[in-house]
């Protein structure tokens, strides 16, 4: 904690970064924390209970346009910060990432290929909770599938907490928000709600960091990362794992199969 | 006031005589360790054991989604089939907390100021409101600071209050409450000699609510608002499980071109779109300003104008945040802001 608190402070007096993201004390778990000056670096903490994704941060232009910022990383925000590079949403230079090594000490990353490669190298941390739902809502036959899967999203109320706290959603305006034409319903119904987690989830192929931040925003408790779990699973069974040449939606490549084409 | 006991073996067998004489019940249901209100089909679905809901009551009065009014084109004009409320169900909210029993003044403030708005006017008037006191309570509460209490019952039409585990004090706040409870006296008892004060939960003052109010009276131009919305990400998540919060959005469902639905859906002060222009201007372009209004809008603009606050210290908002802006502790600040 010590050496976190003194590096950030160090890069801050020294000019190096402007602002660093990264987790203090909150109510009941770690919160994030936008660290300026020497007094809130003193709040900083990182250790394994700091598993929400930062990399949200990284985009807001009002928070961090123009600056640049040190970050906390979880393996996932690494690859969100990984992918949002490869997107040209973040600038080389412009960021600095700190890591946990295994036994919990502070780990810099000089540049971000170094990042790239620790991130390629390092097996994603295991999701068996994730796999779980996975595996049981695969074993449902459609009818059930589709049962389950409405019963779930016509709770959703869409305070779009899922967007906000992912940080591949850094569209300033977003597809729901489009009204003319009006591609989805912008209300709470279930079938409108079926349509904005289907939207949401297809525009994250290849893109996703799977990091699980959308399911954990959710006030309600719904189950949507593992609609995004279930993306990444698909996407990388079907096309390879994603790389740093564009996403699946993005590209086009004439040996793609197209058994996914019903 | 009116004051009953009723038996815990007996409180079902009244609920269940209040639905089969045409009142729906909507109540806490527990499913998958989630607790939300919904109409019941059975009372024995009735949770009681939660210290709060996901979602609050407001619902029953303002639904997330609600159709205002139908209209279609015809030769020679458009034919307009206005708000219905012949469909609107007796409803009895039952076991919602003092917080939320409250949190219907503010409501009622904002839909009844100036012309009444009729769907929220036509529900209300088919509601009845049986709370339930707290016998706990949880970090995020804080009813106490904003004039509530875990066993306040300003805004219920019948107030319980567990007395032990075998039964309810109960409270007659209304005649609404009374038609309620009359037409079944038979289940109820003589009220015991309880000291209602030791049987409820202890939730701490965490500020005062007047000094916030005199900080707030000069901190529109604060630097606080910058601090302390950092984290915000900008959901909706406050505003819609909040039991005060009333912002809505009218959107339109067209069936083809030539008929349609007018619908009205819940919105939040807090998305970057709420205050966007059609030219392009947003006057609350980011979101220290959309904190900002969030907290002046329900403890300095509603006091004012409508004589009534916001918040009712229900904590739902900190409970629903992803990134944990706690509101008694981001007032609490704000008491002892230096202007």
């Amino acid at each position: 904690m010590n050496a976190l608190r003194s590096t950030v402070k160090e890069l801050l007096g020294s000019g190096a970064i402007d602002v660093f993201v990264g987790y203090e004390k909150g109510t009941r778990l770690p919160r994030p924390l936008l660290a300026a000056s020497a007094d809130e670096a003193d709040k900083l903490i990182f250790d394994e209970t700091c598993t929400g994704n930062l990399a949200v941060y990284l985009t807001r232009k009002d928070l961090v346009g123009g600056k640049k910022a040190g970050v906390a990383a979880s393996w996932y925000a690494m690859r969100s910060i990984c992918r949002l590079l490869d997107e040209n949403q973040l600038q080389e230079g412009a960021v600095k990432v700190f890591g946990l090594t295994p036994e919990g000490d502070l780990k810099p990353f000089d540049t971000l290929a170094d990042l790239k490669q620790h991130v390629q190298e390092t097996p994603p941390p295991p999701k068996p909770v994730e796999d779980e739902w996975v595996r049981e809502i695969d074993a449902m036959p459609a009818a059930e599938r589709w049962k389950f899967w409405t019963g779930e999203l016509s709770k959703c109320f869409k305070c779009y907490a899922c967007r906000a706290a992912c940080p591949m959603c850094y569209c300033t305006k977003c597809i729901v928000e489009v009204n003319r034409p009006q591609w989805l319903q912008p209300w709470a119904a279930t079938m409108s709600n079926v349509e904005w987690q289907l939207n949401r989830v297809m525009h994250m192929a290849g893109r996703c960091a799977d990091c699980g931040a959308c399911g954990a925003a959710c006030p309600l408790g719904l189950p949507v990362h593992i609609i995004a779990h279930k993306m990444a699973k698909l996407v990388a069974q079907s096309f390879g794992e994603p790389t740093d040449k564009g996403s699946v939606l993005s590209t086009f490549n004439p040996n793609d199969e197209e058994n996914f084409i019903l | 006031m009116e004051q009953k006991y009723i038996p815990k073996s007996s409180l079902k067998a009244w609920l269940a005589k209040v639905k089969d004489g045409g009142k729906q019940i909507y109540a806490p249901v527990t499913e998958g360790g989630k607790t939300s209100f919904r109409r019941v089909k059975s009372v024995d679905d009735i949770s009681m054991e939660h210290v709060q809901t996901a979602q609050s009551a407001k619902g029953v009065a303002f639904p997330r989604t609600e159709k205002l009014f139908s209209y279609a084109m015809q030769p020679g004009g458009v034919a307009l089939q206005d708000y219905d409320s012949a469909n609107i169900p007796h409803t009895v909210v039952f076991g919602l907390h003092p917080c939320d029993a409250a949190a219907f003044k503010p409501l009622s403030g904002i839909f009844g100021w100036d012309t009444g708005d009729k769907p929220f006017g036509e529900r209300m008037q088919r509601v009845t409101l049986v709370s339930l006191s707290c016998s706990k309570c949880d970090e995020l509460c804080f009813c106490t600071s904003v004039d509530g209490s875990p066993g306040s019952a300003v805004g219920s039409d019948i107030l319980l209050t567990a007395v032990g585990s075998e039964g309810y004090l109960v409270e007659i706040v209304t005649d609404r409450g009374r038609a309620l409870t009359e037409p079944h006296a038979a289940l109820f008892e003589a009220a015991p000699d309880v000291n209602k004060e030791e049987l409820l939960a202890h939730v701490p003052v965490r500020f005062s609510v007047g000094a916030v109010e005199r900080s707030l009276a000069g901190a529109f131009e604060s630097d606080v608002w910058k601090q302390q919305s950092a984290r915000c990400l900008g959901c909706g998540a406050c505003a819609f499980v909040c039991p005060a919060c009333a912002c809505f959005d009218i959107q339109e469902n067209p069936k083809g071109s030539a008929s349609g639905d007018r619908i009205r859906c819940w919105d939040s002060c807090g998305f970057s779109l709420f205050t966007l222009h059609t030219s392009g201007h947003n006057p609350r372009s980011v979101q220290s300003q959309r904190w900002r209004q969030r907290l002046l809008h329900k403890f300095s603009y509603m006091p004012r104008r409508l004589s009534v606050r916001g918040c009712t210290g229900c904590g739902r908002c900190s409970r629903a945040c992803p990134v944990d802006m706690n509101l008694w502790e981001h007032l609490s600040e704000l008491e002892n802001l230096k202007n």
